[in-house]
């Protein structure tokens, strides 16, 4: 059961082949069997998912369709649920339960999908391992020696180990492209503005953009589908219709341009990692895909521009959580100041600390022109190459991360070491554009993933230009062992 | 030594939308604490602001109003500092590019003169809620209902050179958003109040001294007094050999002290940067064309038009239209009193104004409402009633007594036009008062003045001033 | 650019009202002064002229109707609050 896709949940329980309860249950068990080990969930919501499941077999009962009705999904703790807590994997909310839901959470509500649980991240998404979690780090379910990646390395490993055939994410710096490559799976996140952040806890939020797991690019659209489209409550949002992502699916690749930035295969890649996406691009290839050189010249800055911006917008972001109106309340404070100094020193873990500093520093007085301002000019500099190289080329294809997932605590004492492993993810975020992971192969039995970028709202030739990839090959349709 | 004043004045004017300046919550005043503050307002995890139209439109209003250059494109930024009645730990305002730009106002000076006072600039921002520190032990309270309530923060350039001209700044703008309707003026409520930056300088001296910022003054006369006081402390303090600090300071009116703020002081590094939740603000020419045209006729024209048309002074004409309410009193009056201008300016002006001060009453809470005002102006024009009868008969009027044809019966103040009967005073006194008639017709014309007096007394009042005059002097001559 | 030394962490943390105590503030240092090492990546391009990118979308603010559109929720908001009587949010006095 655990191996069906959303298509073929979809139709089973419409045949009432077996209801949505006996499914979710199915589920329930296996994060009950198995998560204890891949620690990929913060809370698991049983007796709520049964009831959703109940109210979407009466629906289906009823003679309603829907894609996802009735179809359990694992959701990133960043969401809000309005009667489920809401952790962010943070200390400072382990006692919140929001009020209200997020619209994606909404949305999803709405299309019936059956909530197993929230997952485990890595705290307020900071972080590409998950090891900053309050909650302990997640397990990669390929070798739990070793990080999902992160920061929704919960999702990415629930979704890896078939705990959950679909699961929300989000992505602010690579946070669900890298764990997918890491864990497996596909990932996507589409374009900034695509999916309302209302009520998606802010890290940095002109970067932050919500998307989809799942095992395939297929299920990863109807997902994806489900959760984009406009929203008022979001100024950022984009009032601008979806299509289908579905459609184009079956579209022939022939004829395709894509571009492999030659700064992406340079030195810090791992050899193993570049020969898995080199045979992947001959598959494309193969397919009738016509591969182009390019250059983005500026995204080698990228990461110094990212941890610039990101930890700036987070810094201001996180400064709400001061222990008055929710979240961590330091014992007895003796003045104001004690309320805010300990509360949030108690609240944060140390790389939120660090985040929070940084950006401190790079807003103060007397840095912010060779900070913040710069950062934002390169990061011009760095979306102008994409605009550039989507004149030449129709898509363009890199590794996700520049080596297979790492063991757990290899790299948490040097922040440095671990920010590079976002090297190839961060420049499409800070364009805003949509990006993709997809699984392309194994190097010492750990998976590697090829990393597809797209033009603006170009999600749906994401999907298709992975779809095909997935039809011709079975690299997506490998499973870790023991689940 | 001699000292100059300088002072510039950061106004802040609630806008009188209905709803939040990012959220949907209501501004309305008075609420239960924070049963008007939603989770945009408390800053709660994940929801966003949006931006409310009617915020824009009113600050474009005053920017097209005091002929600044409203922005085609302003930005939102945020300002970083913990503060409990902050909830998200910064306040959305606007940094680099506020909304509205250079702009300048003329303001009456008591001189008779006028000033044209530069605003630097008015930009759009939240308020923070309010803490409460009474009654709660070692603890504070915190009420969100005002957090998120839009604010016009519009700063002056330091062009006053006086407290009574920043007085007069303030009072100007303070009518000028009440003749826009973009902000309610209530002072006591807390919906228009200012910050004030004073220093002083010696006479003479280019460079401005060092300034301190007076903080949340909310009424003219606490302005004043503040702004003066610091000034004495000021100068005292250099006199002394000391230094001014720059620095907040709380004018305490209790006390009747300014006294420095120093838990706001520490670690001002607002660390400003664009709210990367909105976006930045675009406006074009038909969106200001279309404000334009709902202007309404602005105080400085109509006090023009009003010297222009009505043939009054300009202070009158000024204190005229020192409000929208007041202006439009007077118009109402004179279209009762047969454009009687100059008289209808001096009842407004003298008495009304004079009742409603004694009363503490806004113009709108007069009892004579403009019609029987302008009804009573009629009656003094055609001689139905002399001045001395209009008084009284205003008093009835102001007391509830009905229109001033009413007052005038039931207070019997209607002027004895008959001549026969004035004639009979006039002889009567003249027969009474021999030795008099002697020495006016021996030439003591001033004498003149004791026959009417008498006669008028005889009449209690209600014969003819300007007959009784003629008669006497038909009859002596 | 600049190196952070143990007193400007001290003083960045106090700016961000974060609680770290003396052992750690140096560690922090170290690893900040990494982190600025590699942002100071971008001293080497010239990015005269060039205009800054705040949104990855170059889109204008969408404006909201003023209307009031939230009702009275201070129950369920105050029933996650730390300390909160007669509706207010408490916290240790504020001293003005």
């Amino acid at each position: 059961m655990q191996d069906f896709s959303i298509v073929e949940i979809s139709k089973a329980l419409a045949k009432k082949e077996f209801s949505s309860v006996e499914l979710t249950q199915h589920y329930l068990d296996r994060i009950n069997t198995h998560d204890s080990q891949l620690n990929s969930f913060i809370t698991v919501t049983d007796e709520l998912a049964l009831e959703q499941a109940k109210a979407a077999d009466e629906r289906i009962r009823k003679g309603e369709s829907g894609v996802l009705l009735g179809v359990p999904y694992a959701h990133k703790d960043i969401f809000c649920t309005s009667g489920v807590k809401t952790s962010c994997g943070s200390r400072m909310l382990d006692n919140f339960t929001a009020p209200y839901n997020a619209n994606v959470t909404d949305l999803l509500n709405q299309a019936g999908a059956v909530m197993l649980g929230k997952t485990n991240m890595d705290e307020f998404a900071m972080g590409s391992s998950n090891e900053t979690s309050f909650y302990g780090s997640v397990k990669n379910p390929w070798d739990t020696a070793y990080v999902p990646g992160g920061s929704s390395g919960g999702s990415a490993s629930a979704v890896a180990a078939r705990l959950a055939p679909i699961a929300t994410g989000t992505d602010t710096g690579g946070s669900i492209r890298q764990p997918a490559a890491l864990c497996g799976i596909t990932g996507i996140k589409p374009s900034y503005g695509r999916v309302s952040r209302y009520g998606m806890i802010a890290f940095a939020s002109s970067l932050d953009q919500g998307g989809s797991f799942a095992r395939s690019s297929e299920d990863a659209a109807q997902l994806l589908q489900a959760i984009a489209g406009f929203d008022l409550r979001d100024s950022t949002s984009i009032d601008r219709p979806v299509p289908n992502f579905s459609a184009d699916l079956d579209k022939p690749l022939k004829g395709l341009k894509i571009g492999l930035p030659k700064e992406y295969f340079a030195e810090g890649l791992d050899a193993e990692v570049e020969k898995v996406v080199q045979t992947a691009i001959k598959e494309y290839e193969n397919l009738g895909a016509k591969v182009i050189e390019i250059s983005l010249p500026n995204s080698k800055l990228s990461v110094p521009v990212y941890y610039v911006v990101a930890p700036a917008e987070c810094s201001s972001n996180l400064s709400r959580y001061d222990g008055v109106r929710y979240g961590h309340r330091c014992k007895d404070p003796v003045n104001l100041d004690d309320l805010y100094f300990r509360s949030r020193g108690e609240g944060f873990g140390k790389e939120v600390k660090r985040r929070i500093m940084i950006g401190t520093y790079a807003l103060s007085a007397g840095y912010y022109d060779a900070y913040y301002l710069k950062a934002q000019q390169i990061r011009r500099l760095i979306s102008d190459d994409f605009t550039q190289a989507f004149k030449e080329v129709d898509v363009i294809m890199s590794p996700t991360s520049p080596s297979a997932a790492f063991k757990i605590g290899e790299k948490s004492d040097d922040p440095v070491t671990m920010y590079l492993s976002d090297i190839y993810t961060i420049a499409v975020n800070l364009a805003g554009l949509p990006g993709m992971s997809i699984p392309a192969g194994f190097v010492n039995s750990l998976p590697v993933g090829l990393q597809i970028i797209g033009s603006y709202w170009g999600e749906a030739q994401l999907l298709n230009v992975a779809h095909q990839f997935q039809q011709a090959t079975d690299w997506h349709k490998q499973k870790p062992k023991g689940y | 030594m001699e000292w100059e004043t300088v002072i510039g004045l950061e106004i802040h004017a609630q806008l009188a939308t209905k709803s939040k300046i990012f959220s949907a919550a209501s501004t309305a005043y008075g609420a239960m604490p924070n049963t008007q503050a939603c989770a945009v307002d408390l800053g709660f995890p994940g929801v966003l602001p949006v931006l409310n139209s009617e915020a824009v439109t009113m600050a474009t209003k005053f920017g097209l109003a005091i002929g600044a250059e409203v922005s085609k494109r302003s930005v939102f930024a945020r300002k970083n500092y913990f503060y409990p009645d902050l909830p998200k730990g910064y306040q959305i305002s606007q940094f680099e590019l506020p909304i509205v730009g250079i702009g300048e106002l003329e303001i009456e000076l008591e001189n008779g003169e006028t000033k044209t006072i530069g605003i630097t600039r008015a930009h759009l921002e939240e308020d923070a809620g309010k803490s409460m520190h009474e009654g709660l032990g070692n603890e504070s309270g915190i009420d969100l209902n005002r957090a998120g309530t839009p604010l016009l923060e519009i700063v002056s350039e330091p062009d006053m050179r006086s407290a009574k001209e920043a007085v007069a700044y303030m009072k100007k703008i303070h009518s000028l958003v009440r003749y826009l309707e973009i902000c309610d003026g209530n002072m006591q409520e807390g919906s228009f109040r200012c910050d004030a930056n004073v220093s002083v300088r010696p006479k003479g001296q280019k460079e401005y001294g060092t300034r301190a910022e007076l903080k949340n003054i909310n009424s003219f006369r606490f302005v004043e007094r503040a702004i003066n006081l610091e000034v004495e402390r000021q100068i005292e303090l250099i006199e002394d050999g000391g230094h001014v600090a720059q620095e907040t300071r709380l004018y305490d009116a209790d006390k009747n002290e300014t006294r420095s703020m120093r838990s706001k002081e520490e670690a001002n590094d607002y660390r400003y940067f664009p709210d990367p939740d909105l976006l930045p603000v675009e406006l074009d020419q038909a969106f200001f064309d279309s404000v334009k045209a709902t202007l309404p006729e602005l105080p400085d024209v109509k006090k023009h038009r009003f010297m222009k048309s009505f043939k009054l002074s300009a202070y009158d004409a000024s204190v005229l239209t020192s409000s929208r309410e007041l202006a439009e009193y007077f118009e109402a009056v004179l279209v009762a009193a047969d454009n009687e201008a100059k008289l209808a300016c001096n009842w407004v002006n003298g008495e009304l104004a004079a009742m409603l001060n004694k009363e503490n009453k806004d113009i709108s809470e007069s009892p004579v409402k403009p019609e029987m005002l302008g009804k009573m102006i009629v009656r003094i024009k055609d001689g139905t009633i002399s001045g001395k009868g209009a008084k009284d008969c205003f008093e009835g009027m102001w007391l509830g007594e009905g229109d001033a044809d009413e007052v005038i019966k039931k207070r019997d103040l209607k002027q004895v036009q008959d001549s026969a009967a004035i004639e009979k005073f006039v002889d009567d006194v003249i027969a009474a008062n021999p030795k008099q008639v002697e020495q006016f017709k021996a030439g003591q014309d001033k004498l003149l003045g004791f026959f009417v007096g008498q006669v008028m007394k005889e009449s209690k009042g209600k014969a003819n001033p300007a007959q009784v005059n003629q008669l006497v002097k038909d009859k002596l001559k | 650019m600049s190196s952070l030394d143990n007193e400007t962490v001290e003083k960045i943390a106090k700016l961000a009202r974060l609680a770290i105590n003396k052992e750690d503030a140096s560690v922090y240092a170290e690893q900040l002064n990494g982190i600025l090492q590699l942002v100071e990546q971008m001293d080497a391009v010239d990015t005269k002229g060039v205009l800054p990118m705040a949104h990855p979308q170059d889109l204008k603010q969408r404006l909201r109707e003023d209307k009031v559109a939230e009702s009275d929720q201070r129950q369920s908001f105050q029933k996650i609050a730390p300390k909160v009587e007669a509706g207010l949010y408490l916290v240790p006095k504020v001293i003005e």
